[in-house]
C-alpha cells in the first residue's frame, strides 16, 4: 500500500456519489473539448491573404447583384491590375442536404487574381479555362464528397433554370482541385466557367454577386475603393467596395465573438462543476472528519493530511478530465463528418486536450483547497470527541 | 525500573468564549516501564484528557509532563506526531479502523510513516494481525467483521510499529462481556509477553481488575479509592 493508494480507496468511499461526479466532470471536460474544437475550426478560417484586394459588392444587399457591364469600368481605374467576379449559383446537390457554395467564374482572370490557389493536376488550369463544361473544386470538397476529377457532378440550382428546356439540373465535369498550399477553405467552394453559365441560363446571365479587383499599390486600396463607388454611385447599381483586409477583420471580430462564447459557455459550466463537485468534497470530508484525526494521531503530520485531501480532489478531477478528453477523440470522428460541412474542417485539437487535463488540474486544485485547510486545521482532540 | 510517563502538577484547561474550564488540576503521576495501568473515574472527571496528553495529542496548560524520557512539552506539532508514530499506540472505544481499507491495509498504515520497504511493511502487517489472532481476515473490510475483530485490528495497527506504550481509552465500552475478556486477555498478553506499557481508561471494574495497578479520577485529579486526594 502507498499514499497513493490510499488517495484512491478514499475516492470510491462512496461509489454513487463518485460516480455521479466524475460523470459531471467528464461531460464538462467532454463539452470544453467540443466548444474548443469548433471554435478552433472557425479560427483556421480563410486566411486568404492579401491587403492588394478588394471587393466590390451590391451597395444595399449582398443579394443584389451587379451588371456584367461594370468590369470594364472598373478595370479603368487607376491602380487596378487585375479583376475576377463570382455569382452566387445556388446549386444543391443530393435532394439539397449537402451545402456547398458554386460559383461560375472567368477561369484565367479568377487565379490571376487569387494567386496563392493551386491546381491540381498540372493541366487543371488549361482544361478548365478550355472545356466550358467543366469545374474544379477546393479540396475540402474532395474530402467531403470522395469526388474525384473525371467524375461528372449534377447540380439543381434554386436561383437559375436553363434556356433550352426550363430544367435546373446542370452537370459539371471535374477537371481539377485546388488548394492553398495544400489547405481548404474554410468555406470551401466548385469554380465552374461563366461562358457555360452565360450560355445556358435563361436569364441572369450577365449577374454578378461581386467584383475582386487586385490593385498595383495596397497602400492606395481604400482611395481605389472610393473611386470604384463613385463610379456607380448614380448608375441604377451603386456598389459598397471593401478592402479585403477589412473583410478578413470583420471575419475576425466574428470568430473574437466565437471564442468569446465558447469561453462564456465554459466558464459557466466550470463554475458550476466546482460548486457541485466543491459541496460534495465538503460534504465528503464532513463524514471523515474522525478518520483524518486518526491519521493524525497515527503520526501523519497536518501538512501530509492536507495532501492526501487535496490529492483526493485534483485525482478525481484529472480522472474525469482525462474521461472526457478521451471521449471527445472517441466521439470526434463521428461528428466530423455532420460538422465539416458547416465548419469546413473539425478535427479534435490536441493542444486542445492539454488544456483541458490542465484545466482540470487547476478546478481540482480549485475544489480540493478548501477541505485541505479544513483537513490541515483539525484538531484531533476535538475532531475524535465529535464522532 | 524507569519510569515510563511522569506528570508534574499536570493542568489542562479549556477556554470557551471568556470562561475557563479547568479539567486537570494538578495531577501528579508515576508510571513505570512495564506497568498496566487502569484508569477510572466518573464520566466528565478527565481521564480522556489526560490520556491524550500521555499520548501527545494535546498540549498541556500547566505542570511538566515527560514519556518515555522525553519532554514532551518543548515538543511541536510536528515533533509530536513524529514521535507518537514512533512511540505510542492508540486504541479508541469506537476502534476507529477506515472503512476502506482492509485488516491489512489498516494495520500497515502506521508503517507508511517508516522508511520501511514496500514488502517489509506488509510482512511487518501480517506479523501483527497473527499477534491478534485474525491473520485469516486480513482482507477483510471493517464492515465484513464483528466489533471484537475490528478492535483486534486497531490493535494491531497499534502495535505494528512497535511502540513501547499503548494508551487505551475504554477499548472494551462496545463490546459485550465475553468479547471484552478476549481483548482484555490480548492487552495482558501484550504487557506481559512482549513488556508493552498499557494505560487503559475504562467504567468496567471487571476489567480494571486485569491491569496491574488501578487509578482514580474525580474532578480533575487523581484520588484514592476512598476518594481522597493523592
Ligand atoms: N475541547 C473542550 N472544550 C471545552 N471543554 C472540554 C473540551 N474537551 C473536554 N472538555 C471538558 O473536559 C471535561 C473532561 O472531559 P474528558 O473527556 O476528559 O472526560 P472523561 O473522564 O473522559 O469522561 P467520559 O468517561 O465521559 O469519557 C468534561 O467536562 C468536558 O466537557
Ligand atoms: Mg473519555
Amino acid at each position: 500500500m502507498s499514499l497513493f493508494s490510499l488517495m484512491w480507496a478514499n475516492l470510491f468511499r462512496k461509489r454513487t456519489r463518485t460516480t455521479l461526479t466524475l460523470l459531471s466532470v467528464m461531460v464538462a471536460f467532454l463539452l470544453f473539448m467540443l466548444l474548443q474544437s469548433i471554435a478552433d475550426a472557425f479560427a483556421v478560417g480563410p486566411q486568404i491573404a492579401g491587403n492588394d484586394r478588394i471587393v466590390v459588392g451590391a451597395k444595399y444587399s449582398q443579394i443584389d447583384n451587379l451588371p456584367y457591364s461594370q468590369k470594364q469600368q472598373i478595370m479603368a481605374v487607376e491602380g487596378v491590375e487585375a479583376i475576377t467576379h463570382t455569382t452566387w449559383f445556388g446549386g444543391m446537390y443530393q435532394d439539397g442536404k449537402s451545402f456547398f457554395a458554386q460559383f461560375p467564374v472567368m477561369p484565367l482572370e479568377y487565379f490571376e487574381v487569387y494567386s496563392e490557389l493551386m491546381l491540381e493536376p498540372a493541366d487543371a488550369l488549361q482544361r478548365f479555362a478550355r472545356e466550358r463544361g467543366s469545374a474544379v473544386i477546393d479540396i475540402g470538397l474532395v474530402d467531403r464528397f470522395g469526388w474525384q476529377v473525371g467524375d461528372v457532378v449534377p447540380l439543381i440550382s434554386q436561383i437559375y433554370s436553363k434556356k433550352e428546356d426550363g430544367s435546373r439540373t446542370f452537370e459539371f465535369e471535374i477537371v481539377g482541385t485546388y488548394s492553398d498550399n495544400g489547405r481548404s477553405s474554410s468555406f470551401p467552394v466548385m469554380l465552374f466557367h461563366y461562358e457555360r453559365f452565360r450560355e445556358s441560363v435563361a436569364f441572369g446571365g450577365d449577374s454578378v454577386s461581386q467584383w475582386t479587383v487586385r490593385v498595383s499599390e495596397p497602400d492606395r486600396a481604400d482611395e481605389i475603393a472610393q473611386e470604384i463607388d463613385a463610379l456607380f454611385e448614380n448608375s441604377s447599381d451603386p456598389t459598397r467596395t471593401t478592402t479585403e483586409d477589412e473583410s478578413n477583420r470583420e471575419f475576425a471580430r466574428q470568430l473574437g465573438d466565437m471564442g468569446f462564447i465558447t469561453t462564456m459557455i465554459m466558464s459557466a459550466v466550470f463554475f458550476t462543476i466546482v460548486l457541485l463537485t466543491g459541496n460534495t468534497m465538503t460534504q465528503a470530508l464532513r463524514e471523515r472528519i474522525p478518520e483524518l484525526a486518526v491519521l493524525k494521531t497515527l503520526g501523519f503530520t497536518d501538512m501530509t493530511v492536507s495532501l492526501l485531501v487535496l490529492g483526493e480532489a485534483v485525482l478525481l478531477c484529472l480522472v474525469g478530465g482525462a474521461i472526457g478528453v478521451g471521449m471527445a477523440f472517441l466521439l470526434g470522428p463521428g461528428l466530423s463528418v455532420s460538422l465539416e460541412e458547416v465548419l469546413g474542417s473539425f478535427e479534435i485539437a490536441p493542444q486542445a486536450a492539454l488544456t483541458g487535463v490542465g484545466l482540470s488540474l487547476v478546478i481540482g486544485l480549485v475544489i480540493g483547497a478548501l477541505p485541505a485547510i479544513t483537513a490541515k486545521r483539525l484538531a484531533i482532540v476535538d475532531a475524535l470527541r465529535r464522532q | 525500573m524507569s519510569a515510563a510517563v511522569t506528570c508534574r502538577n499536570l493542568e489542562k484547561q479549556y477556554t470557551k468564549g471568556k470562561e475557563v474550564v479547568p479539567v486537570l488540576t494538578g495531577i501528579n503521576l508515576e508510571i513505570e516501564e512495564g506497568d498496566f495501568v487502569a484508569l477510572m473515574g466518573p464520566s466528565g472527571s478527565g481521564k480522556t484528557t489526560l490520556l491524550n496528553l500521555i499520548g501527545g495529542l494535546d498540549h498541556p496548560t500547566g505542570g511538566e509532563i515527560e514519556v518515555g524520557g522525553v519532554d514532551l512539552n518543548d515538543m511541536n506539532g510536528r515533533e509530536l506526531a513524529k514521535w507518537r508514530s514512533e512511540h505510542v499506540g492508540f486504541i479508541f472505544q469506537f476502534y476507529n479502523l477506515l472503512p476502506v481499507l482492509n485488516a491489512q491495509r489498516n494495520v500497515e498504515l502506521p508503517l507508511l510513516l517508516t522508511k520501511l520497504s514496500r514488502k517489509q511493511r506488509a510482512k511487518n502487517a501480517g506479523t501483527a494481525l497473527e499477534i491478534v489472532g485474525l491473520a485469516d481476515r486480513a482482507k477483510h473490510k471493517p464492515s465484513e467483521l464483528s466489533g471484537g475483530q475490528q478492535q483486534r485490528v486497531a490493535i494491531a495497527r497499534a502495535l505494528v510499529a512497535d511502540p513501547s506504550l499503548l494508551v487505551c481509552d475504554e477499548p472494551t465500552g462496545d463490546l459485550d462481556r465475553e468479547t471484552a475478556d478476549e481483548i482484555l486477555g490480548l492487552l495482558q498478553t501484550l504487557n506481559q509477553e512482549y513488556g508493552k506499557t498499557i494505560i487503559m481508561v475504562t467504567h468496567d471494574p471487571l476489567a480494571a481488575e486485569r491491569a496491574r495497578h488501578v487509578l482514580h479520577m474525580d474532578k480533575g485529579k487523581l484520588v484514592t479509592d476512598a476518594g481522597v486526594e493523592v
